[in-house]
């Protein structure tokens, strides 16, 4: 939130191929596309899939969990809207599905950061209509 | 039918890079244009191809502007960064094919004065996806895009920030050598380490300029380019690749590779030459990290091998492979890397000044663009 508690972050603007993942977030649930022609489960949302071409898309939900791939730590603000955020960390992630999501990660020190570490998808809802998916750490099973 | 040695960059010209042309682009890229032209020995009329850049000029304002009485050949080549030598490609493509005789490729931006990196990359379709998934959550600008690339590169072979250091160090020493640099004073690793981080591992002298000017070239046959004024820089091969997941880096299976290395063969292979025998190399340098994947993806060094290559001073002048001896992106100004082709054709006929790489006889030029396009050129003196 700005000062006047608009909300003045960028915001997307979803698409008929992308509607059903930003509507799932809204229910905190992470829904990835699964091709209906061969199985295959693809992010971010696209109308074909790249290996058998089909256009008839699922949706299931994905697990949440995941480890760390890569990351950054983010210093400047690109945008006015991020400026009370700095520094945010931003991490690459591969979920248990096999594929990647990008997503703010809070509530580990930057020192801690390695690949592999474990964290899993949390919700938050930022503005009426629009919940964003963040990460945190898994706790330990 | 290949492309080899049937183009050659006949005329280049630049006007004064700052922070604040006080100009249109429009005009900036026609100031550029003319001097291309004229350094080529053509008349405006001549010119009967161009490639504009994204950038709000298009080739009507050069039919207009220049008197053009029948241009035959028009397109854009959409790679960001890569544009210009993806131009270069499509160029030589039309000429080859007996389309066109002389083609201008002009490059010009209020890029420091006018909508800065962060703003502009929200209208690019190119970060449409990226627009989509990936800004709303603060991933905004190329800096917090790709630096997980460079993140993963450090993980993985224990790539250090000072070895990303050294790139900045020696670009800035061969700006200062340049006559019309914007970055003019001397930088110390110990001052690139001090300059503040603006998304991690990037720290501010690992960013490229943002910058006002305007730089253009001139395409020509290679059997009419030795008629002209100027000693004809043959393009002896040129190739453009794209990565794997063009759209976000996010999703690349090997994050560590670029377009350019799907791009490098194909232009070696065309070129028929070997790495040995690059003299000098202008590398696209929108970011340090960028600059050390592209020497590996190249083949310059094994993938992992870009630090200790960088830190062994291979990449200064009067090492194994001088790059970005004008200064670069990093400190000369940022011209999408048509500034590069330009040192390129500077250093292979022999008027580069205080950073002529002696006997240059043959170079390489790359592009790297949007989520990692790349484009790369083989060129020799003529
Ligand atoms: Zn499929």
């Amino acid at each position: 939130m700005s000062a006047t508690g608009i909300y003045n972050k960028l915001v997307p603007e979803p698409t008929p191929h992308s509607a059903p993942y930003w509507e799932g977030l809204n229910q905190r649930k992470l829904l990835l596309q699964k091709c209906q022609g061969c199985g295959k489960i693809r992010h971010y949302p696209q109308p074909m899939c790249a290996a058998c071409h089909s256009m008839e898309v699922g949706w299931v939900e994905a697990s949440g969990r995941g480890t760390i791939y890569s990351w950054t730590i983010t210093h400047h603000a690109f945008h006015p809207g991020v400026r009370q955020d700095l520094p945010y960390i931003l991490a690459t992630v591969v979920l248990e599905d096999g594929v990647r999501m990008n997503a703010q990660l809070r509530g580990v020190p930057a020192k801690t950061l390695c690949i592999g570490l474990p964290v899993r998808v949390a919700f938050e809802t930022v503005k009426e209509g629009l919940t964003l998916p963040y990460l945190i750490p898994e706790e330990p099973a | 039918m290949s492309l080899r040695e049937k183009g050659a960059i006949t005329g280049v010209g630049e006007t004064a890079y700052s922070k604040e042309s006080g100009r249109s682009v429009l005009s900036l890229q026609l100031e550029a244009s003319l001097k291309a032209i004229e350094d080529a020995g053509l008349k405006p009329t001549d010119i009967d191809g161009v490639i504009p850049y994204a950038s709000g000029v298009v080739a009507e304002d050069f039919i207009t502007n220049l008197g053009l009485p029948d241009l035959r050949f028009s397109a854009v080549t959409p790679l960001g960064g890569a544009s210009c030598v993806a131009a270069v490609q499509c160029a030589v493509a039309a000429i080859a094919s007996g389309i066109c005789n002389h083609v201008l490729i002009p490059v010009g931006r209020n890029g420091a004065s006018q909508g800065r990196i962060g703003t502009r990359v929200q209208y690019m379709p190119q970060f449409r996806v990226v627009g989509e998934f990936e800004m709303p959550l603060g991933a905004i600008a190329p800096a917090q895009l790709y630096a997980p690339m460079a993140r993963r590169h450090m993980e993985l072979y224990g790539t250090t920030s000072q070895q990303l250091g050294e790139i900045a160090v020696s670009t800035r020493a061969n700006a200062i050598l340049n006559g019309n640099a914007v970055m003019t004073k001397p930088m110390s690793i110990e001052d690139h380490q001090a300059s503040r981080m603006i998304s991690d591992p990037f720290r501010l002298f690992d960013c490229s300029l943002e910058s006002d000017g305007a730089c253009a070239i001139v395409v020509s046959g290679a059997d009419r380019a030795r008629d002209l004024r100027r000693p004809p820089v043959v393009v002896m091969g040129v190739a453009e690749g794209h990565p794997d997941s063009p759209s976000v880096i996010t999703q690349r299976p090997d994050l560590t590779r670029l377009g350019v290395a799907k791009a490098a063969p194909r232009a070696f292979a065309m070129a028929g030459v070997s790495h040995d025998d690059i003299d000098v190399a202008e590398i696209y340098d929108c970011f340090t990290y960028i600059v050390m994947c592209q020497l590996e993806d190249l083949g310059f060094c094994k993938k992992g091998e870009g630090g200790p290559f960088v830190e062994s001073g291979a990449i200064r002048l009067g090492g194994k492979l001088p790059i970005n001896t004008h200064g670069g992106l990093l400190s000369q100004a940022h011209m999408v890397g048509m500034n590069h082709i330009a040192e390129l054709v500077r250093q292979l006929r022999g008027e580069a000044g205080k950073a002529q790489v002696a006997d240059a006889e043959i170079g390489l030029v790359t592009g790297y663009g949007d989520m990692g396009d790349g484009s790369v050129a083989i060129m020799r003196r003529g």
